[in-house]
């Protein structure tokens, strides 16, 4: 038990071989979602709450490597997802007989590739200046997707309808298996983010974030290290692009992927934590889990009191309050915010 | 300290997880028919919502208060905030569907509708989208559960056409004319542009179409192509804000208001009252005619406004465009429930034998008349196949003051469009394997 509680769960683990202690959590967490959840929850669980969770909690794990590992600030993220969800929806039409699991992984592709276009401004800029080049991508993606028609199939109206999720010979039915598409794909690109930061990559990515310099004196080779970054992080994307688009919503056009969903997952990962993996996670629940709270309390408790507008004003006014909150107690995020919570309630045991 | 912060954390939990536990508001007690609505009073589409949503309340709510419900049977409702988005009306669609005994969705939003059709009809709820939606949606032999009615917008495409055609003595006299359709970029928007192209070769006229990014409220490189193409009229399928800076720019660049015809969501009050003067003799379609004078619009301000209890928190709009369409919505969606309970009995219904209650909803004049809505609208006649249910359009030019109508209630192109929408739809039939319905299936209805 002690040996358990001997190292602070805040510090980052860079080592190599990380023992065996580090997946006990992350285990718990998957024996739940996998195990105990599809057999209590109820269709809305799934369909309201934990699709755009998983789909937003991955578009946070991928933005996170590129902005809080890597350092590069990216308000890229929706039209990066836009990329992966039409890209999937074209290879899945358009060559027959590849598998959805291929489409995927060629989305995937597809934007890394636009992502490594996107990111060459990060070779000559930085910080606000490069936020703001990024929002290039967001701009064109939007407009070619909306301009060219072929993109969506000529459908009329520019909106494209999701085809049966099948993976290796078995099809995804219903919200508990969509759920369960959503997942594994989420538990396995998460597993490959979180190997690639503890790699000498993930090291590479850190020693560019926190000073470029002496980063390019010891040997790393900056220019590749941040485009590397780039594509890793906008194939993430891309990914979470097509499971926000064919395992919750099922069907998709262009103006989804706007603006603020960009801005919505860059707050997600800042609330939740820079440079950690499960700072994605904490952030997602909190801008799109609590505010369905909200409004269920909401409507529970004043429910005849207000029409649904003015509730639904009030829960932004609250979430603003307190992210303000969080972000005062805790600058650098939820993750860390619960890691000395954790700490304080260890603290407390060990004396009594 | 510690354990004091430990409990106050679980307190917080176990709060967050009675409020996903404990069942909805709507109790379920027996013989109640429910309407989840995805409304949206926030936002930059909130002036159509708070009408069409306040309309329709208020009319289910006069139905209760009058009659005592339908047969007896009481509606209720509950409203889930979507401000026009997608994922927020998905959200809500997921949250209000377990509510009991849903009768119908009715979103007004094209985004939404199309995210709902894969799974309303796999939950076997119809889903009502009146005056918009997806087009080949009509063809009740592909889509049973999805009823666009009194008219979509392939029929609103060739009203306006005709009009335009009367204006200029006759659908030849189009050869040769240009049209700039200036359309909202959305779902909505986009939903007509094949259906332009394919009556200006017919005609004979050109025509142009330009997209206006959502939410619209900067149009001046629009309006100044507009200006370099001269087109003989500008329509305006509009939506939100987008309609009065439309009229109010047109005015600065010189564009003929009256050259001007907007679609069936740029013809509110609403559209017109903001643009000012700019406003003054735009002509727009509408499938309901504004104004309080009509009897049912009377008695909801009798039973209802005049009790404090209308749902419209502005009194000044009762009996706008879009608070007469909320009531005709009212209208198609309680007579559907009447004619399914003449089958079925007269107890709350399932959603499928609310949808043989769509596909039989048929209102000739002298009903409409009998529910107090002469003028307001003209007729309906939904069958199986087709969902739309021939809607007659009319229409109505802005004073300054009010709309006044200025055309007799027009008949669509149906037969000319018909074709097309079976085209379409028997591809996406193809698409998803859907097999095609025939009038058999209509009565096989799920309990």
């Amino acid at each position: 038990m002690s040996v358990l509680l001997d190292t602070p769960a805040s510090a980052p683990n860079l080592s190599r071989t990380p023992s065996l202690k580090t997946w006990v959590w992350p285990l718990i967490v998957l024996v739940v979602a996998f195990g105990l959840v599809p057999a209590f929850g109820t269709s809305y669980l799934f369909e309201g709450i934990l699709l755009p969770f998983l789909a937003l909690s991955l578009a946070g794990v991928g933005l996170n490597l590129l902005t809080g590992y890597a350092g590069q600030v990216s308000l890229g993220s929706a039209a990066f997802m836009a990329v992966g969800a039409f890209a999937c929806f074209n290879f899945n039409l358009r060559v027959d007989g590849l598998p959805l699991f291929g489409s995927i992984i060629l989305a995937g592709l597809t934007a890394a590739a636009v992502g490594l276009v996107f990111g060459l401004p990060s070779l000559r800029l930085r910080g606000f200046y490069l936020a703001v080049s990024t929002l290039a991508a967001q701009f064109f993606v939007q407009w070619a997707l909306t301009k060219f028609s072929w993109f969506s199939n000529e459908s009329a109206s520019g909106v494209i309808d999701a085809p049966a999720l099948t993976l290796f010979g078995f099809t995804f039915e219903g919200a508990v298996g969509r759920y369960y598409f959503a997942l594994t794909i989420v538990t396995l690109l998460t597993f490959l983010a979180y190997r690639l930061v503890v790699s000498e990559v993930g090291r590479n990515f850190i020693a560019v974030r926190d000073n470029e310099t002496a980063a390019r004196i010891i040997g790393i080779p900056v220019l590749r290290t941040k485009l590397f970054a780039f594509a890793i992080s906008s194939f993430i994307i891309g990914v979470a692009g097509v499971l926000w688009a064919f395992a919750y919503l099922r069907t998709v056009e262009p103006a989804g992927f706007n603006l603020d969903r960009s801005f919505q997952i860059l707050f997600l990962i800042i609330i939740g934590g820079l440079a950690t993996i499960r700072g994605a996670f904490y952030g997602a629940a909190l801008i799109v889990v609590f505010p369905l709270i909200l409004s269920r309390l909401g409507a529970l408790v004043f429910g005849d009191l207000f029409d649904s507008g003015v509730l639904d004003m009030a829960q932004r006014i609250v979430l603003g309050a307190l992210i303000i909150l969080f972000l005062i107690l805790e600058p650098d995020g939820l993750a860390a915010l619960f890691a000395r919570i954790r700490e304080k309630i260890r603290g407390g045991f060990l004396r009594s | 300290m510690t354990l004091f912060r430990s409990f106050r954390s679980t307190a917080l939990a176990a709060s967050l997880a009675l409020g996903f536990t404990l069942p909805n508001v709507a109790s379920a007690l027996a013989d109640e028919q429910h309407f989840p609505l995805q409304s949206y009073r926030v936002g930059p589409y909130a002036a159509g919502g708070t009408g069409f949503f306040g309309g329709f309340i208020d009319y289910l709510n006069l139905i209760n208060t009058r009659d005592g419900g339908v047969n007896g049977v009481k509606l209720t409702w509950s409203e889930g905030e979507t401000q026009y988005e997608v994922e927020r009306g998905v959200e809500a669609y997921e949250r209000l569907k377990s509510n009991p005994g849903v009768a119908a969705w009715n979103p007004l939003s094209v985004g939404i509708a199309y995210a709902m059709i894969d799974r309303i009809t796999q939950d076997k709820t119809p889903l009502i989208t009146i005056n918009h939606g997806r087009t080949d949606s009509t063809d009740g032999r592909v889509f049973p559960y999805v009823f666009p009615l009194l008219l979509n917008p392939y029929s609103e495409t060739s009203g306006i056409v005709n009009y335009i055609g009367s204006k200029e003595g006759g659908l030849e006299s189009l050869k040769g004319k240009k049209i700039v359709v200036l359309y909202h970029g959305s779902p909505y928007g986009k939903e007509t542009i094949p259906i332009y192209e394919l009556l200006a070769k017919k005609y004979g006229f050109e025509v142009q179409q330009i997209e206006v990014p959502h939410p619209g409220n900067e149009q001046q490189a629009q309006w100044l192509t507009i200006r370099r193409a001269k087109p003989d009229y500008v329509v305006l399928r509009g939506w939100g804000v987008m309609n009065p800076v439309a009229l109010k720019t047109a005015a600065k660049t010189g564009f003929p208001v009256d050259r001007i015809i907007g679609n069936v969501w740029s013809n509110s009050e609403e559209d017109v009252i903001p643009a000012g003067d700019a406003a003054k003799g735009y002509t727009a379609i509408t499938t309901q005619a504004s104004g309080a004078e009509y009897p049912v619009v009377k008695e909801i301000v009798k039973t209802l406004y005049d009790q404090g209890k209308g749902n419209l928190d502005d009194k000044k709009r009762i009996g706008s465009v879009y608070h007469n369409l909320g009531i005709v919505n009212g209208i198609l969606n309680v007579e559907a429930i009447r004619i399914a309970q003449q089958k079925f009995g007269k107890r709350t219904l399932t959603g499928d034998e609310v949808r043989w209650g769509f596909e039989h909803l048929q209102l000739d004049q002298a009903r409409v008349e009998a529910l107090g809505a002469k003028d307001l609208f003209h007729s309906i006649h939904v069958t199986w196949d087709n969902h739309e249910g021939n809607g007659y359009v009319t229409f109505q030019q802005w004073d300054g003051a009010k709309w006044k109508v200025v055309s007799d209630w027009i008949a669509p192109d149906w037969a000319l469009l018909r074709p097309i929408i079976e085209k379409s739809s028997e591809a996406y039939a193809k698409e998803k394997g859907i097999k095609i319905r025939t009038a058999a299936d209509v009565d096989t209805v799920t309990n």
